[in-house]
């Protein structure tokens, strides 16, 4: 089934579900909705996406989906997480924590930069060759810190990690999916492709 | 990096666009709630709103109390602020640029130039560009709302009639955008300006609406809405998220209200579950019937 497209589902609590989806299919995989347990069994990776990471961690509670999405990414599967998505796959969260799933072994602080007043865009200073003059748009982000030793860091911005990779979990403190530039998803996407290898 | 972040410094070009409407990209499918206090606002985050509006009285009461309605008071906003970790917005007065400058110096998530308080000016708007806060301005039909787009808005909402507990307006508000975004698929290309000069637009902007089939920035609704339902309603009128003023703290049971709207926002495609969010609920915020306020008494007849 190697020529199959990818199916990638969407955490559609709340947030720039749509954004996501439009980079997604740039890309040729094929997206849906994930609100409900059964909807991880269709879907070969999945997005956290941006939003208010309060709302989703309330929204994952009540739809008890903390063990399901923890499962999904401790089995191996592909998931990438922007901003609030982020700070939801950290081992720990400061600054008003929110519980994680804690499959990424990093320190997320919360809302680190300010308020909107202080959102902000850059290039990466440091980042991985195939990323080359990365544009990232930094949304009342998180910061990274501490990331473990299995951690990978792919770019940064003023010395903090902004995009870090843990085997088959992806995070971005920036949204790739504001921005026409679909190579943060097409990692995602080449992990799967991976995963899929017998 | 820090003193090219500072409040006060305008953003401008496509900068500007991507991180002012970035924030608004974060907030759909989300619900913004009126708070008038750290108290309410608190209550609000742990319901799951997406923000929280600071203001001194919600419309119900703005109405009831007549007066001249102003900024908030900067100890309210700056007690709400501190209160939650969700993103605090505040209303200015219309074309009342200094309160604008205010919000912005207080650090604001996102200010709304709206009709609820009293206008400041009633020949012209707030020049949005010029400021690094994001704006969020309301409409009640495409033309209103690609005029506020052009003054530099980062997302529209419908007015609808705040204060009312009555949905009807927002509703009329949504189908007019929604339905003339529609319509501008059918015209051709030397038709558009025309079409621009009827709905006192930018052409610039009509024809980028056409060619995209939806507005540039995102599309909320607000005025009126009281039940899950309603906010259901107006998700699938194509809002991409709800503002929710006097119908959460004017209702009987506000923790219970405020979870419900969150619920249906979240789930507005399936019937189930916004019958889950509905039942058991107390009583709603009473209803004002349209036909029984004046044309002075409606608050989305200000500005233009």
């Amino acid at each position: 089934m190697a020529t199959a497209r990818p199916r990638v589902g969407i955490l559609a609590v709340q947030g720039d579900v749509e954004a996501h989806a439009r980079s997604l299919e740039r890309l040729g995989a094929l997206v849906t909705r994930v609100l409900r347990d059964k909807d991880l069994d269709a879907i070969d990776a999945l997005i956290l996406p941006g939003g208010e990471s309060t709302t989703i961690a309330k929204g994952l509670q009540r739809l008890g989906l903390y063990e399901p999405l923890e499962a999904f990414a401790r089995a191996g599967r592909p998931v990438l997480g922007t901003c609030a998505g982020a700070v939801l796959l950290a081992r720990e969260v400061e600054n008003d924590p929110v519980r994680s799933l804690g499959v990424l072994d990093v320190v997320a602080i919360r809302n680190a930069y300010g308020t909107q007043v202080d959102s902000f865009a850059t290039r990466a200073e440091e980042c991985a060759s195939k990323l080359e003059g990365l544009h990232c748009v930094f949304i009342r982000a998180p910061r990274l810190r501490d990331p473990g030793p299995d951690v990978e860091v792919l770019a940064r911005v003023e010395g903090w990690p902004v995009l870090v990779g843990q085997g088959n979990v992806l995070a971005s403190t920036f949204h790739p999916e504001l921005t026409d530039d679909d190579r943060i998803h097409q990692l995602l996407l080449d992990l799967t492709r991976e995963a899929q290898k017998p | 990096m820090s003193e090219t972040r500072s409040a006060g410094q305008a953003r401008t070009g496509a900068e500007a666009f991507e991180i002012k409407v970035g924030l608004a990209e974060m907030l759909k499918g989300g619900v913004i709630m009126d708070v008038t206090t750290p108290e309410q606002a608190k209550i609000a985050e742990d319901a799951g709103a997406a923000a929280v509006m600071a203001l001194e009285r919600v419309p119900a009461d703005i109405r009831k109390e007549g007066g001249v309605a102003r900024m908030c008071s900067i100890e309210v906003i700056e007690g709400i602020q501190k209160s939650v970790s969700i993103p605090v917005m505040a209303k200015v007065r219309i074309g009342h640029f200094q309160e604008a400058r205010v919000l912005e110096a207080l650090g604001v998530d996102f200010v709304d130039e709206s009709e609820v308080l009293t206008p400041a000016d009633e020949a012209h708007h707030v020049w949005k560009h010029d400021f690094r806060s994001p704006f969020v301005c309301g409409a009640r039909n495409l033309g209103e709302a690609l005029r506020r787009i052009g003054e530099g808005a980062a997302m529209i909402r419908t007015k609808g009639e705040a204060g009312s507990g009555n949905i009807v307006e927002a509703v009329r508000h949504l189908r007019d955008v929604m339905g003339g975004i529609r319509s501008l698929a059918a015209l051709s290309p030397d038709e558009i300006p025309t079409r621009a000069k009827e709905l006192l637009a930018p052409v610039a902007l009509v024809q980028a609406v056409a060619e995209r089939g939806s507005l540039p920035v995102p599309n909320f609704a607000a005025g009126g809405i009281a039940t899950p339902a309603d906010a259901a309603l107006c998700m699938s009128l194509g809002a991409e998220a709800v503002f929710v003023g006097s119908g959460i703290f004017k209702s009987q049971d506000p923790p219970a209200r405020a979870r419900a709207v969150v619920h249906a926002t979240t789930h507005w495609r399936e019937a189930e579950e916004v019958l889950n969010a509905s039942r058991g609920l107390k009583e709603a915020m009473p209803g004002i019937e349209m036909e029984t306020l004046a044309e002075h008494e409606r608050l989305a007849n200000r500005g233009w």
